[in-house]
C-alpha cells in the first residue's frame, strides 16, 4: 500500500498540530471538579476533566501531578484551557506553563469567591473560547505531525500472536516517515525486560531502560503480597489462555515491531530527542498509561486488546483493536479494527498493518472512534505515594 | 493451506497457540509456525479453547516453557504432549 503524506489537522500556535480541537476545563484539584463539571454543562462544545487528587502532594508525587496537568493542556489537541483550582497558586503555576504554547488559557480559583460566582464567572470565559474554537478549521498536514502513543489492554494470546504485532508493523512503516511513537507499561515488560533493553539505541537509553525497569520491580515485589495473582496476569488475561508475566510481557513487546527507541521518559515527560520511538516510564492500568502519553503530547493512541478492554480518553483518541475473533463478535461496538482473519491466516501481518494506518489516518482526520462515540473519557492521575 | 487450528511463534517453543473456538481431544492439529512459515501436527489430549496452549512435547517438573523463542516460566506439574499448559501446570519465574 501507498502510504498518505498528509492527514487533516488543527494547526496550533507553537506548530504542533492537533487530531482534535476541544475546550478543556481542567481542575487542579479534586474539589474543583464540581466547579468544572457545572461550566462544562453550561457552555457546549466544552470538555471538565475531573480526577480525584492534587491536594497536599509533595516531591516527585506533586511535580508529576502538575506535569500532567500541564502536559494535558499543552497537548495539541486541545485548543484552549480553562484552569479552576481551590487556590491561586498552583492554578497560576499550570497557567503560565500551558500559556508558553501560545493557546488561550485562563485561571480562575474559587477561595472567597465559591462555587456559584465562579461558574458563573468561568461559563462567560468558557463560551468565548468555545465559540472561538469553533472557528477553526482543518488543514493539510505532513503525517509526520501524528505523535503516536500505544499500549494493550485486556490481552490475551491472540494480543501476541496478531493485534500486537500489527502496531508493531504500523510502527516499522511510519518511523521513516518522521512520526512520533510511544510505548510503556514499565511493569509490563518484566520477563522480556533485557530482551527490550537491547533495543535502546544508545547505551544510555539501555542503561535508563534497565534502572526504570528495575526501580519499578523493586516497588512491586516490596509491596507484593503473595504472588499478585489476579492482577499479573489478570483474571481477564488468564481466561484468555496467559499464563505467566512472562508470557503477557513478550506478547506486549511485539507493539514495537523491530523499532528501537531513542530515550526513556519520565512519566507524562514531553519527548525531546526529535522524532522517533520513545519509552514512557508508566503503569499498565489503561487509564493512568493513556492520561500519562496524552499528557506526554501524544495526539493519537492505539490500543490492541483481546478479551475487550472498552478505555478511551478525553483528548486522545483511542483506536482499539483486536485479534480475538469471539471479542470482535461480541463487543463489535468497541472495535475500530477487527483483524481477527489473522489467526484463520486469510489476511498477513502487512495487511493488517495496511489497514490500522488506513483507521490512524481516518480517525486523525476526524472520524471519531468507538470509544468517543459511547462516550468513554477516562481521565486518571498516576500518584506515586500518598499525600502529606 | 488447509485449516489451521494451532499457531506456534518461534520454530524453538514447546507451545502453541489454539486459534479455533476449542479443540477436542484426540483431534489432529496442523501446526503452523510463525517465524519460518513451517507446518507441523500436534493430536491433543485434552479440551483447550481458543488462546490457551498446548504442549509440543512431553515436559518434567522444572523445565521452562519457551515462547516467542523465550523463557515464559516454569513446568510445576508433569505435561504430556497434547496437553493443555496452563496455569495449573506453568508458574512464573519472576513474582
Amino acid at each position: 500500500m501507498k502510504i498518505p503524506k498528509s492527514f487533516l489537522g488543527y494547526k496550533r500556535e507553537n506548530g504542533r498540530v492537533g487530531t482534535r480541537n476541544h475546550v478543556i476545563i481542567l481542575p487542579v484539584d479534586d474539589i474543583s471538579n464540581a466547579c468544572a463539571e457545572a461550566v462544562a454543562n453550561n457552555i457546549k462544545g466544552t470538555i471538565a476533566l475531573p480526577h480525584s487528587y492534587g491536594r497536599l502532594q509533595f516531591g516527585a508525587d506533586l511535580e508529576l501531578h502538575f506535569r500532567t496537568m500541564i502536559g494535558t493542556g499543552k497537548n495539541p489537541n486541545v485548543a484552549a484551557v480553562i484552569v479552576i483550582g481551590i487556590e491561586p497558586k498552583w492554578t497560576k503555576r499550570i497557567v503560565d506553563a500551558i500559556a508558553k504554547t501560545g493557546k488561550p488559557v485562563e485561571g480562575f480559583s474559587i477561595e472567597g469567591v465559591g462555587d456559584i460566582d465562579t461558574i458563573a464567572k468561568v461559563s462567560k470565559k468558557a463560551q468565548e473560547f468555545s465559540m472561538w474554537a469553533s472557528e477553526k478549521q482543518r488543514e493539510e498536514c505532513p503525517l509526520s505531525d501524528l505523535w503516536i502513543s500505544v499500549k494493550c489492554g485486556e490481552s490475551d494470546t491472540t494480543s501476541g500472536l496478531a493485534s500486537n504485532p500489527t502496531v508493531g508493523n504500523l510502527m516499522d512503516k511510519l518511523e521513516p516517515l518522521g512520526v512520533y511513537l510511544c510505548f510503556g507499561e514499565t511493569s509490563e515488560l518484566t520477563g522480556a525486560e533485557t530482551v527490550c533493553a537491547k533495543r535502546g539505541k544508545t547505551p544510555e537509553a539501555q542503561k535508563k531502560f534497565m534502572k526504570t525497569w528495575s526501580d519499578y520491580n523493586d516497588f512491586i515485589l516490596k509491596e507484593a503480597t503473595d504472588d499478585l495473582s489476579e492482577s499479573q496476569p489478570t483474571a481477564g488475561n488468564i481466561a484468555g489462555g496467559l499464563t505467566t508475566i512472562e508470557e503477557k510481557a513478550f506478547g506486549n513487546f511485539q507493539k514495537i515491531g523491530s523499532r528501537q527507541f531513542i530515550d526513556v521518559l519520565e512519566p507524562a515527560e514531553e519527548p525531546q530527542k526529535g522524532k522517533g520511538l520513545y519509552f514512557m516510564d508508566t503503569s499498565s492500568a489503561a487509564a493512568e498509561c493513556v492520561t500519562l502519553q496524552a499528557a506526554g503530547g501524544f495526539n493519537i493512541h492505539l490500543f490492541p486488546t483481546g478479551q475487550g478492554n472498552i478505555i478511551g480518553n478525553p483528548i486522545e483518541p483511542v483506536i482499539k483493536l483486536t485479534a480475538n475473533p469471539l471479542t470482535a463478535k461480541t463487543m463489535s461496538e468497541h472495535i475500530d479494527v477487527d483483524v481477527s482473519k489473522i489467526l484463520s491466516r486469510q489476511m498477513n501481518l502487512d495487511q493488517a498493518g495496511d489497514e490500522l494506518i488506513k483507521a490512524t489516518i481516518k480517525v486523525a482526520n476526524g472520524r471519531l472512534t468507538c470509544a468517543e462515540a459511547l462516550g468513554h473519557k477516562e481521565f486518571v492521575m498516576t500518584k506515586l505515594y500518598r499525600s502529606a | 493451506m488447509g485449516s489451521t487450528e494451532v499457531i506456534i511463534h518461534d520454530e524453538k517453543d514447546n507451545v502453541g497457540v489454539v486459534v479455533i473456538e476449542k479443540i477436542s481431544p484426540n483431534q489432529e492439529c496442523n501446526c503452523w509456525i510463525m517465524e519460518n512459515d513451517k507446518s507441523a501436527k500436534i493430536k491433543s489430549i485434552s479440551e483447550i479453547p481458543l488462546g490457551h496452549k498446548i504442549a509440543m512435547a512431553d515436559m518434567k517438573e522444572g523445565d521452562t516453557i519457551l515462547k516467542y523463542g523465550h523463557d515464559i516460566g516454569k513446568v510445576v506439574k508433569n505435561i504430556k504432549k497434547g496437553e493443555h499448559v496452563h496455569v495449573h501446570n506453568v508458574k512464573t519465574k519472576k513474582w
